[in-house]
């Protein structure tokens, strides 16, 4: 059973800084990380792959040092490494990023399932996944926590909702996003490592994916950040002090005089 | 920032993985297995899954052939977390070591591909209630039946017995001849005639399950004998030299580990209106307790080098010299962490007191400061004597 997991090298969350001025994030010695969702990817498909056999490719869209993501990916177990990158995919909204990785993926041959993080730590939009698989025109089943049954032609998953979950059967091949109830990743291992080391991360670019120039990039982006702010810092409130009676008609003169009441 | 010691790449990858399962997978449960007294299974399976089970391993048995200095960072790594969990780890180290001395061709295909990848545990079988520090009081005796020895006596104190699968112990094979008299073998768990007995309540390495050996008419085939008959004691004695590092290498860890946490007490800490850490009283302490811990890590990881090099016959003096002042080391430093985090320190809220609880087993086993006084004592005379005869 091969299988394809999709990451995405996001910025360390746990010590995260925002610049004030510009409201953008300070990416100066900031560490990048596998977007932790996508652990949980990474551990399905190996567990998947140590099952059933097979391989897992690890795949990402991303500059030249998302490799190290996928390096990362190796040391935890998948078998190869896929780096799309191309200046031209800069700038890319979540519609764009679908469509290059999916116009990725149908260079791959043979794949059973592709697994995804439910979302990335720092765009949280939790759409690229399902944007895979409606252009790959395969079905998806998002927030998965459990795989149930998995045979030849299909499998049956757990989608976790807030009330308990449903119960979902699906042909393959099938997208999943997975949640981190569904496993607990393993720590990169010493053998891992030095595989990773020595990998050949696969690089590929527009043109040999054969993409549409259209599509991809600023261009094929609908959506586009206008602007982005820090929501003003709350100030704190009045404060009322003194007996209770007199608080309470201060309270009511000030609400009465701001028109609440 | 810690002082630069030449690791290599692939020296660093184990400091680095052993530190991932440390923080990651044992602080959140070491607090649990000290408490409940149970072994960490679900972390040795952790060690497993990340080849650290075999760092010294040669790579042809299955292991990353990192020698006696691999097994000393992934153990200081570790035991910075917690000095008790990462004993099932040292302790199988110290169990193998007589099968990668004194095993044959053989012995170590059959026995250390297992116990590289984690899959099974190892135990070291020397102590007896009336042989501590003087093996050859043991009554344990190995007596040669056809192509069988037949075991009887009792082992105690076995650190990881019960919970290991391979087992090198110590047995008279020949009582009349004293210390020529003792033999080395390999015994599995679930060999007729092996049983556990007690197991012991502790101070501390409270995860670490320390048990009672019962051989009772134990038949072991002549296959499982360690090098020679007779020679029991020189792999005993091979053995910790060998070993000792690691103990050295779990007491630094537990140091260090104990550093951090005073440091970062004291930042925080205000009395008076100020941090502690801005005292002088606390300065001081502060700075005595890292420098003997960065002087204990020197003096270490050269032993370790120097046994790994393998230029040296002996290398008895060298690994005394450091479980000795690593051990002595991280006893003041885990006591003066206690107090410098004052009541805290000595509450289970925090993780010092039990860290200087496990600590002082380091200066016990493996033979007492004491003993390790006189291992490098006798080493110093004869040296002396050598050069002036």
């Amino acid at each position: 059973m091969n299988i394809i997991v999709c990451i995405k090298q996001v910025p360390n969350t746990e010590n995260v800084q925002i610049d004030p001025q510009t409201g953008r994030l300070k990416r100066d010695g900031i560490e990048s990380i596998i977007n932790p969702y996508d652990e949980y990817a990474i551990e399905e498909g190996v567990k998947l792959k140590e099952k059933f056999g097979g391989k897992v490719t690890a795949i990402t869209m991303g500059p030249p040092q998302a490799e190290s993501a996928l390096r990362e990916a190796i040391a935890r177990g998948a078998d190869e490494a896929v780096l799309i990158s191309d200046t031209a995919f800069g700038g890319a909204d979540t519609l764009a990023t679908s469509y290059t990785l999916s116009t990725a993926i149908k260079t791959i041959e043979n794949y059973s399932i592709i697994i995804c993080g439910k979302q990335a730590a720092d765009g949280d939009t939790a759409q690229v996944g399902p944007g895979i698989a409606e252009m790959l025109n395969i079905p998806h089943v998002s927030c998965v926590k459990k795989i149930e049954v998995i045979d030849d032609v299909s499998i049956k998953v757990e989608r976790m909702m807030e009330d308990g979950y449903d119960l979902i059967e699906s042909f393959l091949p099938v997208l999943l996003t997975v949640v981190k109830e569904i496993n607990n990743p393993r720590m990169a291992s010493l053998k891992g490592k030095m595989l990773a080391k020595k990998a050949i991360i696969k690089s590929l670019d527009a043109i040999s994916i054969g993409a549409d120039i259209k599509k991809i990039g600023l261009n094929g982006s609908p959506t586009q950040i206008v602007n982005i702010f820090n929501p003003p810092q709350r100030t704190g409130g009045e404060k009322f002090v003194g007996q209770a009676k007199d608080i309470a008609a201060n309270i009511v003169k000030r609400l009465s005089d701001l028109g609440v009441i | 920032m810690v002082m630069n010691y030449m690791l290599s790449e692939e020296e660093q990858m184990m400091v680095e993985t052993a530190r991932n399962i440390a923080v990651e997978k044992m602080k959140p449960v070491r607090e649990h297995y000290d408490e409940k007294e149970e072994f960490p299974w679900e972390i040795v399976k952790e060690f497993a899954q990340a080849d650290l089970c075999g760092v010294y391993i040669p790579e042809e048995y299955g292991g990353f052939g990192k020698g006696i200095m691999g097994l000393v960072l992934v153990v200081e790594e570790l035991c910075k977390v917690d000095g008790a969990i990462a004993l099932s780890l040292a302790a199988t180290a110290l169990g193998t070591l007589p099968i990668l001395i004194a095993g044959n061709e053989d012995q170590k295909k059959k026995y250390l591909l297992d116990i590289a990848s984690g899959k099974k545990l190892a135990a070291f079988g020397l102590t007896e209630a009336s042989a501590g520090s003087d093996a050859t009081g043991m009554n344990t005796t190995a007596i040669k039946d056809g192509d069988y020895y037949v075991l009887n006596g009792t082992k105690c104190f076995i650190t990881n017995g019960g919970d290991a699968e391979t087992y090198t112990i110590f047995a008279k094979t020949n009582p009349s001849k004293g210390a020529r008299g003792i033999s080395c073998f390999i015994v599995e768990k679930g060999t007729p005639g092996f049983e556990f007995g007690k197991k012991e309540k502790k101070m501390g390495i409270k995860a670490s399950s320390t048990r009672e050996l019962i051989f009772k008419d134990c038949k072991v085939h002549k296959d499982n004998v360690l090098g020679k008959e007779g020679h029991g004691l020189m792999i005993a004695q091979a053995t910790l030299d060998n070993s000792r590092p690691g103990v050295a290498a779990q007491a630094l860890g537990i140091a260090a580990g104990a550093l951090d946490e005073a440091v970062d007490y004291a930042r925080k800490r205000v009395q008076f209106g100020q941090p502690i850490a801005s005292f002088q009283g606390i300065q001081h302490i502060l700075a005595d307790m890292a420098t003997e811990v960065e002087a204990a890590r020197a003096l270490l990881y050269a032993s370790a080098r120097m046994i790994d090099a393998g230029t040296s016959k002996r290398t008895s003096k060298e690994s005394a010299m450091a479980k000795l002042f690593c051990s002595e080391v991280a006893m003041k430093v885990t006591t003066n962490a206690v107090q410098i985090l004052g009541g805290y320190g000595y509450s289970r809220e925090y993780p010092v007191e039990k860290m200087m609880r496990d600590a002082k087993i380091t200066t016990l086993y493996e033979g007492t400061s004491q003993i390790q006084k006189n291992e490098i004592a006798l080493n110093l005379i004869k040296e002396s004597a050598a050069k002036t005869k």
